[in-house]
């Protein structure tokens, strides 16, 4: 039943993240290993999406370095990262609106487009050759989702729930190793936050997919996470399984405040 | 018929081996199940099936939606001899606990994980239950129960053994005889558990034959399988109809995509109950208010044509040059994109049957050039009792007696049937069986009707709310409540009806608006009020409903049986029935008796003669607390007409 949790893939050390005077980050370390569900969280302000954004290449970490299954660096670039097979979703989403769910989830497969522009305008025969090839890709992840139904549909006129699906839609579509969720289930009722979860689970579970996951609902990250950091303040205050940090005494503090 | 389902596929197979027999839209591309390839799959599965200990005569549960693999499950289960049982998907697992009891069953075919976790759920009751395959895995990798495997791993094992034996299939297929039992349907009871309605390959294949030869149905028909397979009526409309003819069975891509579906595959024979149709009406109407003006305009300026030429044409009836040509036009700006869009465009014939359909709603279909038409039939019957031939397609008929079926009407009004098509016994339940099943072979029904002038089947309500008028003008005349209270709610203006008049002198009704629409009739006419209790007693208001139940009573007096139902006196109640309140059922049913208690000085006041009464009521709010409403009712006198019948 237990899945089989890897090596360490994603390692990162002692980073900080300065933006003038702020500190976003103050000498963060933790790591992710392969196949886990790894979920950092904290409160308004912590820092959780700066810290996506360095391991995304999105900011350049002051200090310190992140290692990808073996190599080292001090800074991500956010198209190397993309090609090593790190995806992410966004918080406010970055969807083309007025695109159809069927192109927005095709976009992510962009990196993986061997013909160039000119054969692809042209719809010349090896370019139309890869498209199938890549529909093919695309449909599984629509059917995976179950939105099948949307297909066809700008993105623009669906609820936000489903508008966060096509999102993590096109990131799968990179087939990515590493991906990354920014508050996939910010802003969602209930029902759909269930399903959420369980495309999570299912793209974890099916695919082997590792997932690193910012979230704010309590209830959800304990329920889906293997491991967990804290951050606080730009500062790692707790490290561990879901029950290690909900007994942790500094968590508890920053989450429910003390009575001093 | 001479024959037997697994036979039907074989011979399909042989005769027309590469000829489509369903197809399934996965992954955005509709997937095509050649004849040849359903046989193959079915004779792995049946070997599979065989190797896991399944027997003659053993029972095998299938749920899920339309999907080719459940339906070649049936089919594998039927060549060995044993009977499927199609289940609802969507009932929760305590109701399958049950059937899957009363049967015995030891072997379950389902969809997917949700089905799964229901199976497994209530396997400690059913200890039997030994074997579940499912057909799509997702989700299911981790599941370490004993006895779960996928169809892919069932047709891998019985693929090595259909090698080995490659005889074993035909020859078990070959065994069967066309009266051994072929499928059976559990129906949900109103109370007490569901019955297991056993049909035998006869009896279903018969009336599969019947109705396809009323409708000239061949193998070129294309039919989308949307409604669940539980239902008797899917299985005929897209398995046993499916296996006698040949035609093409599509299964959607989800629940969530059957109207794209339906455009894409442009059925030709179609199915669906009155509520569906309704849906897609709203739908169009929906649209054509947000439409530009020009449009919207040009939309009603043909539907008042479609509205006056339609029908007739559709009943195949001269119409006149005029009326023809801008019929034509009609068809060309607005009906045949209209049918386009509703995936209608290819129908031949279309069906709806179920409950009671309301006249509107019948013709608008009729009138855009589709050929929708009711039929009667249930579970018990194999469907097909009564079907409207074309031409003859009525709202308020559900059709001719069909070949081979013998309907005699009791002297209570019950319709007694008998049919080659009609159940064998409910299982295990013979004190049911002999209920229903006389021993001259009559089914009885439990509907009142009778047949028309013209030869068609009138359903009129349930045989045991069928009362008589006793004393006044109309002594012994037959009191139908839901045959009046359909007939007043299909007015939009009316939301809910009740009907009093059993062992009473005359016919009373109390009425309850549709607050939405008669509140937007209010505005257009810039009347004011102040609520729903204000908006029901406005004078206005009652001479619009008094319109409505003299139009009833006018359509009524046509009939000679039912014209003593005529609606003398009304109200219009100060409040909506509410299940809350217990008025109505969960299903929106209402509840006569117990209105007629709770509002007793209304009734009293109703036969009584009074102009107007004082009434206070108790009302359940949402969040659990209560209060009260009163209002003084007025009571109006309705016109009756003397019958049709009897004038002459």
């Amino acid at each position: 039943m237990s899945k089989h949790i890897g090596d360490v893939v994603l390692d990162v050390q002692n980073i900080s993240l300065r933006f003038g005077g702020v500190k976003a980050l103050t000498d963060i370390s933790f790591n992710v290993r392969e196949h886990e569900v790894r979920a950092i969280i904290g409160p308004n302000g912590a820092g959780k999406s700066s810290m996506l954004n360095c391991i995304n290449g999105v900011y350049t970490p002051t200090e310190g370095t992140i290692t990808f299954r073996g190599q080292t660096f001090d800074h991500m670039d956010s198209h190397q990262v993309a090609a090593m097979g790190i995806a992410r979703t966004f918080q406010n989403l970055a969807l083309f609106k007025g695109m159809s769910v069927l192109d927005n989830i095709m976009t992510g497969r962009n990196l993986r487009m061997k013909s160039n522009l000119f054969l692809q305008a042209l719809r010349l025969g090896p370019a139309e050759r890869e498209e199938i090839e890549h529909r093919e890709k695309v449909e599984r992840i629509i059917d995976f989702l179950e939105i099948q139904a949307f297909r066809k549909t700008p993105v623009g006129q669906l609820p936000y729930g489903l508008q966060k699906r096509v999102d993590l839609g096109r990131a799968l579509a990179l087939e990515p190793q590493v991906l990354l969720l920014d508050e996939p289930m910010a802003g969602m009722n209930v029902e759909e936050k269930q399903d959420m979860c369980r495309f999570i689970l299912d793209v974890n579970e099916e695919f082997r997919t590792t997932v690193v996951l910012i979230e704010h609902d309590m209830g959800v990250v304990m329920d889906i996470s293997d491991r967990v950091v804290v951050l606080d303040y730009g500062k790692k205050i707790g490290d561990g399984t879901p029950d290690e940090v909900r007994n942790n005494e500094e968590v508890i503090r920053a989450y429910l405040g003390t009575s001093h | 018929m001479q024959t037997t389902f697994p036979r039907l596929l074989m011979q399909h197979a042989k005769q027309r081996p590469s000829a489509p027999a369903m197809r399934e839209k996965e992954y955005g591309i509709w997937q095509t199940l050649s004849w040849a390839d359903l046989a193959k799959m079915v004779s792995h599965m049946a070997c599979g099936l065989h190797q896991m200990g399944l027997q003659r005569g053993d029972h095998l549960i299938v749920v899920g939606s339309n999907r080719p693999r459940l339906y070649a499950a049936m089919l594998a289960t039927q060549a060995l001899g044993a009977i499927p049982i199609p289940l609802y998907q969507d009932a929760v697992g305590a109701e399958c606990v049950f059937p899957i009891n009363n049967a015995d069953v030891k072997f379950c075919v389902v969809e997917d994980q949700e089905q799964v976790d229901k199976l497994l759920e209530i396997r400690e009751q059913c200890p039997q239950l030994a074997h579940i395959f499912f057909d799509d895995p997702r989700g299911l990798r981790k599941y370490d129960e004993p006895g779960l495997a996928s169809i892919d791993e069932l047709m891998a094992a019985g693929e090595v053994f259909h090698g080995l034996h490659p005889d074993f299939v035909a020859e078990q297929i070959e065994l069967a005889h066309p009266d051994d039992v072929g499928a059976m349907f559990f129906t949900s009871g109103t109370t007490g558990n569901p019955k297991g309605v056993v049909h035998t390959h006869r009896s279903l294949l018969d009336r599969a034959q019947a109705g396809a030869e009323f409708d000239r149905l061949g193998p070129n028909e294309e039919v989308l399988a949307y409604l669940p397979p539980a239902w008797i009526g899917q299985n005929i409309f897209s398995y046993a109809q499916w296996l006698c003819c040949g035609y093409i069975v599509n299964c959607p891509e989800s629940t969530a995509t059957v109207t794209i579906d339906l455009k894409e595959v442009g059925p030709t024979y179609y199915f669906a109950p009155p509520r569906v149709f309704e849906g897609l009406l709203t739908t169009v109407m929906i649209r054509m208010e947000d439409a530009g003006a020009f449009k919207r305009k040009m939309f009603h300026y043909f539907m008042d044509i479609a509205r006056r030429v339609g029908p007739a044409k559709m009943d195949g009836k001269s119409v006149g040059l005029i009326d023809s040509l801008q019929y034509a036009l009609g068809n060309l700006m607005v009906f045949g994109p209209l049918r386009n869009n509703l995936g209608m465009s290819r129908v031949r014939v279309a069906y709806t049957a179920g409950e009671a359909i309301g006249p509107d709603l019948f013709s608008f279909y009729r009138s855009i050039g589709v050929n929708l038409k009711q039929l009667y039939g249930s579970t018990e019957t194999a469907v097909f009792v009564c079907l409207q031939p074309d031409h003859e397609a009525r709202a308020d008929t559900v059709g001719v007696p069909c070949p081979g079926v013998e309907i005699k009407v009791a002297d209570n009004g019950e319709i007694l049937v008998k049919s080659p098509g009609l159940l064998k016994e409910y299982y295990k339940n013979p004190a049911a069986t002999a209920e229903v099943l006389t021993a001259e072979g009559w089914y009885h029904t439990s509907d009142a009707g009778f047949i028309d002038s013209h030869g068609h089947l009138k359903i009129i309500d349930r045989v045991k709310d069928v009362g008589r008028i006793k004393g006044g003008a109309n002594d012994g005349a037959m009191f139908a409540p839901k045959y009046v209270e359909n007939k007043l709610k299909f007015f939009p203006q009316i939301k809910e009806v009740v009907a009093y008049g059993d062992q009473r002198e005359k016919v009373c009704v109390m009425v309850n608006i549709d607050f939405e629409a008669v509140g937007n009739w209010a505005e257009r006419r810039n009347l004011p009020y102040a609520g729903y209790t204000d908006l029901a007693q406005k004078p206005e208001v009652y001479g619009l409903i008094q319109d409505c139940v003299e139009k009833v009573n006018a359509d009524l007096a046509e009939d000679a049986l039912l014209a003593g139902s005529q609606v003398s006196r009304f109200l219009v109640l100060h409040k909506e029935l509410d299940a809350d309140d217990g008025e109505l059922t969960r299903t929106n049913k209402v509840r006569r008796g117990f209105i007629a208690e709770k509002y007793q000085p209304l009734v009293d006041a109703l036969y009584g003669g009074a102009t107007e009464q004082y009434i206070e009521t108790q009302v359940k709010f949402e969040d659990g607390r209560t209060g009260s409403v009163n209002a003084t009712l007025k009571i109006s006198d309705a016109k009756t007409f003397a019958p049709v019948g009897k004038a002459a």
